[in-house]
């Protein structure tokens, strides 16, 4: 992981050397917008970063309100059979977070609190539930549009959000173990999915405009594991199925993925037999939305004092 | 020169190309022909276990894994490679 105090800076006169100037993700503690928890990547938000997290969240829905797209809001946790069927962990088994519980009984219950007295190891006897921590806010939809039957003839459109879960402990505040991401998911034929996501670009690429930050939309792959991953990677990119809208957060040379546009052809569909109107396996598409990462976007460029934010950006906000 | 039927036993282990790999021609685009991401990835690590070679990163791509002939080519200038 690239450190803070090498990252160059930009947008004001920020001197991230780790010595004299403290590093954003410092200033925005001191400003309280995020409450140090002991983790990295686990953070309390106050009531001004959440009221950032809102405004975006409801701007994203005015943005998408003509579309008409079904809601449905999931726990931050899912099935794990579903999990393990969705195929996640043959592409990142390093960022899945189980749930674990005890499940043992008074003596085991002992043991356990004389080894947390210790100081020791005490959750060796913890056993895997049949919850998982959602990984991205998709993940538990398609076996639930899937048990829907066949889509109608138009195909099917989602509004999601969630928090979810990636275990990369970082100290740049956009790497964040739990966040919420907001998604748009559309399941239908390869034009119909294609056209969607297509019509998120320029809505994505606009509304980053609107709020006055600066931008760059990439082709990306997503972070598979080990020498196997990077042959998904490669193909990923290859096959254009993955692009992101990058803003500078932490640094210029590697911009923070604010927004992403997947189309993963037919694999929810295959995995889950999810079948268009004629029978043949359905393609989806989705395109997510990370709204702490946007919030950060913004608090680094506009300042963390919220109310001097510009005038523009504000009415694009709060109305 | 790695032959078409050693490719083809190897292809036989995938899913969906198993009932078709003895029929499949040597120019037949594979993703066509059912082989999805992971299979090609399951079948790039196949191909490495079985002529104990190991894939460059350059070559870790699709178009390497499209076809019996560019698996072929591909194998065998590792296996030179290796040889010499
Ligand atoms: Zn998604």
């Amino acid at each position: 992981m690239e450190s803070l105090a090498s990252a160059p800076t930009f947008c004001e006169p920020l001197d991230d050397d780790g010595l004299s100037e403290p590093t954003f993700l410092d200033r925005l503690f001191d400003q309280g917008l995020l409450v140090r928890t002991g983790v990295d990547g686990l953070y309390g938000r106050s009531g001004a970063f959440e009221s950032v997290v809102e405004a975006l969240d409801r701007l994203i829905g005015r943005l998408g309100a003509a579309d008409n797209a079904e809601v449905l809001r999931f726990p931050p946790g899912m099935s794990r059979p579903a999990f393990e069927r969705s195929g996640y962990l043959k592409g990142f088994p390093n960022l899945a977070g189980t749930v674990h519980s005890f499940c043992g009984h008074e003596g085991e219950h002992a043991k356990l609190l004389a080894c947390v007295e210790a100081g020791e190891d005490w959750t060796a006897g913890q056993k895997a539930t049949d919850i998982v921590l959602t990984p991205a806010a998709c993940y538990p939809l398609y076996p639930v549009a899937a048990a829907r039957g066949a889509l109608p003839a138009e195909g099917r459109l989602f509004d999601l959000q969630s928090y979810c879960f990636r275990r990369e402990p970082s100290l740049e505040p956009t790497r964040m173990q739990l966040f919420r991401m907001r998604e748009y998911v559309r399941m239908g034929s390869p034009d119909q999915v294609l056209a969607f996501r297509e019509s998120w670009l320029e809505r994505g690429t606009q509304m980053i405009r609107d709020l006055a930050l600066p931008l760059a939309i990439d082709a990306a792959n997503d972070p598979f594991f080990g020498r196997a991953g990077r042959m998904l990677a490669n193909n990923q990119r290859a096959q254009g199925l993955k692009f992101e809208l990058n803003v500078p957060v932490n640094s210029v040379e590697k911009p923070t993925a604010c927004l992403s546009f997947n189309y993963h052809q037919d694999h929810f569909g295959t995995t889950w037999g999810l079948t268009q109107a004629d029978g043949s396996v359905a393609h989806t598409a989705c395109v997510g939305f990370g709204l702490e990462r946007i919030t950060l976007a913004l608090l680094r460029h506009h300042g963390l004092d919220l109310a001097a934010w510009p005038e523009a950006v504000r009415r694009v906000l709060w109305g | 020169m790695v032959s078409p039927e050693a490719i083809r036993n190897i292809l036989a282990r995938n899913e969906a190309l198993a009932p078709i790999a003895g029929e499949i021609s040597e120019d037949e685009n594979l993703f066509d022909k059912g082989l999805d991401s992971f299979g090609s990835v399951q079948l790039m690590l196949a191909l490495e276990e079985h002529f104990d070679v190991e894939f460059p990163d350059h070559l870790l791509s699709r178009k390497s894994f499209s076809t019996i002939r560019s698996i072929r080519e591909t194998v065998s200038s590792l296996v030179q490679a290796e040889a010499a």
